[in-house]
């Protein structure tokens, strides 16, 4: 067996792809990654962790404005947007770097360089200067090439004065306004970054609402919110063009009722949704299907192409790392043979978006349920009722939990308010473990914690609230 | 450290127990040997005595709590020097009634054909409902809440059902199969390999056909006609273990009459030589000579002295022979072991002691443990003949008929003689129908010609 042969060939060292080798390699598999830029993917270099870093930033600008309303003086408060990104980039560094170990230990081979698929267990492999190297030959082969920012054809990036998440990220200096298309989860944590550090920020979505896949009340919340902190949100609109000045950019927003509006605006941050890494990889030579941008896979994550598999961002939404992880586990586990081994159940992904104020969800929305006929029990619980909530400062906040009314399934949990991206966990184990309302209210929850609002409202869906 | 005193195992296969009384209260002193409890187990009620001395710290179990599994912590014993404050991190209290705390309503089933790993005895200890169920994970079922809920608003038994989740869970998917009809069953634990046909997914995996629902059973009756006796744990006992008797043993019986006119001329004289009383004194029953005589015909027929177990016969060397003792609201088989070494009046006066304690559920489990056949005798009540469930392990038993006087036929002429009708059931597995027969007229040997005993 040459070196250069593998159990099994991963192709993309993101959350997806390196998670896939790490457990492939616990199985006993000989495995390896092969990586064409940055191990940790998009999420470690230029997605969820590096964001978080930036947020973690204006959050603290925020607080430290808000000082006298906990006792504390602070004046003369000032930002330095370099020192911002700099902190951004070593947090993303010291990750990346955290892979490359998690790699060596786990003993996975990993090749710089870009693949393609070149035959039956077969793959191509050219270095950084385009040179090719020898082939890697696996018996399986993940695909786990991740997605990149989509682009229509009258909005594209140009690195410059129209950004992507990417220049959104690494800014130069800090624009004064901002435009920002689409109020998805990357849209809105930028909107809500820039917002925070005094940007005047302008939203645009094509759909009647904000966060479009959250519940609509959740979404309604936060509109209401950011509105308040000084945002220009404007749904229902789509941007019709935009005209480059020399340090500007003129967009024209066609109205839900028909209007247009010219505005001006310094930079244009485009998240307008993701698409497939599906190009140059030699997929179509290969017979794997792919569809509108992203690979066709099955319950585990295999293609129409005996060995080859497609996992994460690349195989379709939700466009979410933890996503992406899990289900290279299970493709993994699957080929192992491991027993009970389970498909993914795409209602027990939680989503989190880290904008201020936050939100998380897990499962149905309230009119997704209704829409399939359920009858239903929804419980509420506002931050304003919660003691913890209170002490923090932070009262703006919701925790809502839909329940079937005939089962008492949890069929879905949406929340927003401070720190909801750690409580949402809380209802994820409720329901993969299938727990229903009963185990929910037998379940003590800790005082003084913002968690006991995921308790009050679980009463509350069956009338027994305690706190308002 | 004060000492936790664990809930004993009163037999090898005691798996929980009934706290009936508690005979000391927290705060009493108590030295080794002194009774701190009553132990409900199957059939027996058994006393706890302290081994250590000390002060009774803490009650952890309340009296009248069933289901208390062996080794689980009942109380917390203080030693010399020790006050109230080493109590600390010692959960439960004394005055829990019977059915507040949540083990009191879990039962501990043991799933119809779940193995056993040794011959159980007709008093097996591991009472359980008959309802007990099991999906392969030692008799419990496990599945989510949201799937017991599912199943219970279909009713839906989940004992039946295979389990798609981590580590064979049964999960809402599941019951939603089954309940729309494209049930996995779980292959029943014994039978996988020989049955070989699919049950339907409400079918519980016990080997025993479902008997009817209790609310089908309660819609046949008019409310208010009847009243429900709760089952106490020897009504449980016997439901089970002779449901699993006559459902596993291939019975057959094999009827004959014995003559007893010498026996009964035996026994009067045998009784007037008894001293009139003190430890010497004995009254013979027939009963004690149908045991002599059974214990007997199990030496002369030893291929017949036997058990069934998987791995092989079990070839008994001495005579173990049970008999039915009739008490209130059920029966006991106290054991008369090594019957063929003991005297008639050895076997009287053991007999005697061992009825008195049963009809006063005070036999420890060795005494009713074990045996390879049994006597039930139901000629006092006027029976004629009847035919008895064996009790397992055994591998047969005797029903015994009245002694009445019938005319026979002896050398062609008629004759007035006491008969005795006696009916044997064989295990098949073990004693076919001419080593049955061989035993049986072994018995009849003895029993007409009781002099035979004595060699």
């Amino acid at each position: 067996m040459s070196e250069n042969t593998f159990d099994l060939a991963v192709i993309g060292g993101g959350p997806g792809g390196y998670v896939a080798a790490i457990r492939a390699a616990q199985l006993g598999m000989n495995a390896c990654v092969i990586e064409r830029e940055h191990l940790g993917g998009i999420c470690l270099n230029w997605g969820c962790i590096p964001t978080k870093a930036l947020l973690r930033s204006s959050e603290l600008y925020h607080l430290f404005n808000h000082a006298d309303e906990f006792g504390l003086s602070a004046s003369n408060i000032e930002f330095d947007i370099e020192k911002i990104i700099k902190r951004s980039r070593t947090v993303s560094k010291r990750l990346t770097g955290g892979v490359g170990y998690l790699m060596k230990k786990n003993k996975i081979t990993v090749f710089d360089g870009t693949a393609k698929l070149k035959g039956k267990g077969v793959i191509g492999v050219s270095g950084q200067d385009g040179e090719a190297q020898p082939d890697v030959q696996a018996k399986h082969i993940i695909v786990a090439t991740g997605a990149r920012a989509r682009s229509l054809p009258n909005l594209e990036g140009d690195g410059k004065l129209v950004w992507t998440y990417k220049e959104a990220m690494i800014p130069d200096h800090m624009p004064k306004s901002l435009l920002v298309v689409g109020s998805g989860a990357i849209g809105i944590e930028f909107a809500s970054f820039y917002r925070t550090l005094g940007a005047e920020v302008t939203v645009v979505e094509v759909m009647d609402r904000v966060l479009p896949v959250e519940d609509e009340e959740i979404s309604d919340l936060a509109q209401k919110a950011f509105e308040k902190q000084g945002m220009n949100i404007f749904t229902g609109t789509t941007v019709e063009g935009l005209v480059k000045g020399e340090n500007s950019v003129t967009a024209t927003l066609k109205k839900a009722d028909g209007s247009s509006e010219a505005i001006t605006v310094e930079r244009v941050i485009l998240a307008i949704g993701i698409t497939g890494n599906v190009e140059d990889i030699g997929l179509e030579e290969a017979g794997v299907k792919v569809d509108r941008g992203h690979v066709v896979i099955d319950e585990w994550c295999r293609t129409d192409v005996d060995g080859v598999y497609a996992i994460g961002d690349v195989a379709g939404p939700p466009w979410l790392a933890h996503k992406a992880s899990h289900e290279g586990v299970i493709c993994v586990e699957k080929i192992a043979g491991v027993d009970g081994v389970h498909p993914l159940d795409t209602s027990n992904i939680p989503g989190c978006t880290y904008c201020w104020p936050q939100v998380a969800s897990i499962g149905m929305t309230e009119q997704k349920a209704k829409e399939e006929g359920r009858e239903v029990k929804v419980g509420r619980f506002p931050y304003q009722g919660n003691g913890k909530a209170i002490a923090l400062g932070e009262t703006d906040g919701l925790v809502k939990t839909i329940f079937d009314a005939k089962t008492g399934e949890l069929l879905g949990a949406h929340m927003i308010g401070a720190e909801v991206t750690e409580l949402i966990q809380g209802y994820g184990v409720a329901k993969t473990l299938e727990t229903t309302e009963a185990e929910l209210m037998h379940t003590v929850f800790p005082h003084p914690t913002l968690s006991e609002m995921m308790h009050e409202s679980v009463l509350d869906a069956y009338g027994r609230v305690m706190h308002i | 450290m004060p000492i936790e005193i664990l809930m004993p195992a009163l037999s090898p296969t005691m798996e929980d127990g009934k706290l009936a009384k508690w005979m000391v209260k927290e705060g009493d002193t108590v030295s080794s040997g002194d009774v701190l409890a009553e132990i409900e187990t199957d059939k027996a009620t058994m006393e706890v005595e302290a081994v250590d001395e000390g002060v009774i710290g803490k009650i952890l179990i309340g009296e009248g709590t069933e289901h208390v599994a062996v080794n689980k912590p009942i109380a917390v014993l203080l030693e010399e020097g020790e006050d109230n404050s080493a109590l600390e991190g010692f959960e439960g209290g004394g005055v829990q009634p019977a059915a507040a705390t949540p083990e009191t309503q879990t039962p501990t089933p043991t799933a119809g054909p779940a193995p056993e790993p040794e011959p159980a005895t007709s008093s097996q200890p591991t009472a359980a409902p008959a309802s007990s169920t099991s999906n392969g994970q030692g008799g419990r079922v496990i599945a989510s809440p949201l799937a017991r809920r599912l199943a219970r608003d279909g009713n839906l038994d989940l004992s039946g059902l295979k389990g798609s989740g981590p580590n064979g869970r049964i999960v809402k998917q599941d019951v939603e199969k089954a309940l729309a009809g494209g049930a996995a069953p779980a292959a029943p634990a014994a039978e996988a390999t020989s049955a070989g046909q699919v049950m339907p997914a409400t079918m519980p995996s016990s080997a025993s056909i479902p008997a009817m629902a209790d609310d089908e059973i309660l819609a046949l009756y008019e409310p208010g006609t009847y009243e429900v006796v709760p089952h106490d744990n020897m009504r449980r006992i016997i439901a089970t273990r002779l449901t699993q008797a006559k459902s596993t043993i291939p019975h057959f019986y094999l009827s004959l009459d014995c003559r007893l006119d010498a026996l009964l001329a035996a026994r009067q004289r045998l009784n007037a030589m008894s001293a009139p009383e003190g430890p010497n004194a004995f009254k013979i029953s027939v009963n004690d000579m149908i045991i002599k005589a059974m214990a007997m015909a199990l030496q002369k027929v030893p291929d017949a002295n036997a058990t069934w177990t998987e791995q092989g016969v079990l070839r008994h060397r001495s005579s173990d022979v049970g008999v039915a003792v009739a008490i209130d609201g059920g029966l006991f088989t106290p054991v008369i072991r090594h019957g063929e070494v003991k005297s008639l009046s050895e076997i009287s006066n053991e007999m005697k002691d061992l009825a008195g304690r049963a009809r006063n559920r005070r036999l420890a489990p060795h005494e009713y443990q074990g045996g390879t056949t049994s006597i039930s005798n139901l000629g006092m009540m006027g029976i004629k003949s009847f035919d008895a469930v064996i009790n397992p392990p055994h591998s047969s038993i005797l029903a015994v008929g009245a002694g009445e006087k019938r005319p026979i036929i002896k050398n062609d002429s008629i004759e007035v003689a006491t008969m005795m009708s006696c009916t044997l059931s064989c295990d098949h597995r073990v004693v076919d129908g001419a080593l049955g027969a061989e035993l049986l007229d072994a018995f009849k040997g003895f029993i007409e010609e009781p002099v035979t005993m004595l060699v």
